[in-house]
């Protein structure tokens, strides 16, 4: 790590001498000049070095850490290239997170855009209290997630919750929703597009108000109805904000972490039951059995897969605008 | 002829009002249910956290409690250090929002009105890495901490999150598209000095977009959760998200006193939203827009 350390610090060294060259000439001799640059340069340099600390530093080491074996409690960690990424491989755990969690990105993501851009589209009409739906809509996403976690965990309660109890009139018999892996994740998926929904349809209610309205007369006059309206105009024209949606919620609901902490790995689930997903593989790695290393090879593997699916989603959706 | 094509049309115009009325009724209603299943999770979290222990635990639910009663909530302030989580989420959220404030706008008006070299490798380096989840560089972040020894301390807690890639391209997109080069150059011939500029025009030119980006960034460090999670280990520095998830393991079935914690984890926000409830959507909405 050490080696890595003064490398880093060694070409900052050299970059900064060659800017400071190119400064002087750059700066020349008109002082008000000199003054603008110096004011750019006072005020941009602590803010970028603030930005490599906290972002770019701890980003480019996780890539180097996924080639060492590194235990935070032992003093040695040995460079074992591609060690980590092979065992990565073989490792069921990590495989079903992997699985896990693509389910839950992909549903979470779908789900939530299907539910949220007919209600934007209505709320956007002429409709009365529309503000108020707005405000219901948006109100869970606004609220701190732990809380919700916790409130959702007794709705899915298997003895007393209150969906247990729904579905008991309709003669249907009680489920440990939280308890087996296969249901949690659903229940999860459910609890966590309720809980962005209003968020992606406050987005898509901006980008509808941004169609100009002589489009809709337009169309209306040569006899186009509803569902031709939405194909050939709102559709089309919401394209950069569905993308924006859509790049957002996808990164989001990778990092799932918080609602499947609280709601799977409470006193109340077996031991077996928590939903493996690829954070909470990171984080269990990382500080349950210090294999930092290893947790990082992980870390990487998220961010390749986040990568490569925001570039498909704006190859996809750039195609055929501008 | 003409008679029967006026007739017809008035004929449809009534059905086309009643069509419409139907249909409006349906929309409503259909809206209202969807409301109700979004407040459900909030209606019987509230109802919940006024029951006695008795009436939780009966078959079938009821949704108003029969002797409604402050316990849970006593058992919360009395067992719990709520009061003091509430003031480091609100310590962390504050400081957390400033920073990004402070940092976003420089490096916007920077990034948005001068040229220097590396400005665009620098730009493109932002908004890189602003697709990296920050749970994929947590591991090395955190012996970072450890090597500032800033574990279990409020300015580890904090340190992620005073800085947003997001924030500077806000910032850099807004200064460039709603301040203009001529009003910035005149005041430079006026004779105004760069950090006066930077006072006295970037800054109040900017209030709209930093009110998106102030909300934003305030509802992201208000949130935290994963990084308290590892970096806290005294619970007097615990922020509210992080003091409910340990209530569960410490009331683990016990769901009144757990609700009552919820329910108090959730009013600041909730206040906050009803006083403010337009300018957060407004904002929320522009932060996506510009984004």
């Amino acid at each position: 790590m050490s080696v890595s350390k003064t490398r880093d610090m060694s070409g900052n060294v050299v970059g900064s001498r060659r800017l400071l060259n190119r400064l002087v000439k750059f700066l020349g001799k008109n002082p008000q000049r000199r003054a603008k640059y110096l004011f750019c340069y006072v005020m941009l340099t602590p803010v970028m070095l603030l930005f490599g600390y906290i972002r770019v530093y701890p980003i480019v080491r996780t890539f180097i850490l996924s080639f060492y074996k590194y235990d935070m409690m032992s003093k040695i960690h040995p460079f074992i290239g591609l060690l980590n990424y092979q065992a990565l491989l073989h490792d069921s755990d990590f495989i079903q997170a992997i699985q896990n969690t693509t389910i839950y990105a992909f549903a979470t993501v779908i789900l939530s855009i299907i539910l949220s851009l007919p209600l934007a589209i209505v709320l956007a009409g002429k409709i009365r209290f529309s503000p108020l739906y707005q405000t219901i809509f948006f109100l869970p996403f606004i609220t701190p997630m732990v809380a919700m976690a916790v409130a959702w965990k007794w709705i899915y309660d298997p003895t007393y919750g209150i969906l247990n109890y729904f579905l008991s009139i309709f003669h249907i018999s009680a489920v440990g929703w939280l308890v087996y892996p296969a249901t949690a994740l659903w229940a999860i998926i459910a609890m966590s597009v309720w809980k962005v929904i209003g968020y992606n349809m406050v987005l898509f209610l901006v980008g509808i108000k941004n169609i100009p309205a002589t489009y809709y007369e337009a169309a209306t006059l040569d006899g186009a109805n509803g569902l031709n309206l939405f194909r050939h105009i709102t559709f089309p024209l919401l394209r950069p904000m569905t993308l924006f949606v859509l790049v957002t919620s996808m990164i989001n609901a990778y990092n799932v972490f918080t609602q499947i902490y609280v709601m799977t790995l409470g006193s109340q689930s077996a031991p077996g039951s928590a939903v493996r997903v690829l954070v909470f593989e990171i984080y269990n790695n990382a500080f349950s059995f210090f294999k930092m290393g290893y947790a990082s090879a992980e870390a990487v593997v998220l961010t390749m897969i986040v990568l490569v699916l925001t570039i498909l989603q704006f190859r996809y959706f750039r195609t055929g605008e501008e | 002829m003409n008679l029967v094509n006026t007739n017809r049309t008035t004929d449809s115009r009534q059905r086309e009002r009643l069509q419409r009325n139907v249909k409006s009724i349906v929309t409503h209603l259909i809206l209202i249910l969807a409301s109700v299943i979004m407040l459900i999770p909030f209606v019987w979290m509230i109802s919940t956290s006024f029951k006695p222990a008795s009436e939780i635990l009966t078959w079938p639910p009821k949704l108003i409690p029969i002797n409604p009663t402050w316990a849970n909530y006593f058992k919360v302030f009395t067992t719990t250090l709520i009061v003091r989580y509430f003031f480091n989420s609100l310590i962390i959220a504050v400081v957390s929002t400033l920073f990004v404030l402070a940092t976003s706008l420089v490096a916007g008006y920077i990034f948005a009105k001068f040229r220097f070299p590396g400005r665009n490798l620098l730009f493109l380096l932002i908004v890189a890495t602003a697709i990296v989840p920050f749970e994929a560089y947590m591991v090395p972040f955190y012996l970072q901490m450890i090597a500032l020894k800033w574990i279990n301390t409020y300015q580890g807690i904090i340190a992620p999150y005073v800085i947003m890639s997001f924030g500077i391209f806000l910032m850099r997109q807004h200064i460039s598209s709603a301040i203009p080069d001529e009003f910035i150059d005149a005041a430079r011939i006026d004779g105004a000095s760069e950090w006066s500029i930077f006072r006295l025009i970037i800054v109040p030119m900017s209030t709209s977009a930093m009110g998106a980006l102030g909300t934003f960034a305030f509802i992201q460090a208000w949130g935290a959760f994963i990084w308290p999670l590892l970096i806290a280990s005294s619970d007097k520095i615990f922020n509210m998200e992080l003091g409910l998830a340990a209530f569960q393991f410490k009331f683990s079935v016990d769901y009144g006193p757990l609700m009552a914690g919820s329910v108090l984890n959730i009013i600041p926000i909730i206040i906050a939203f009803i006083f403010l409830r337009r300018q957060i959507i407004e904002n929320i909405a522009l932060s996506g827009l510009k984004g």
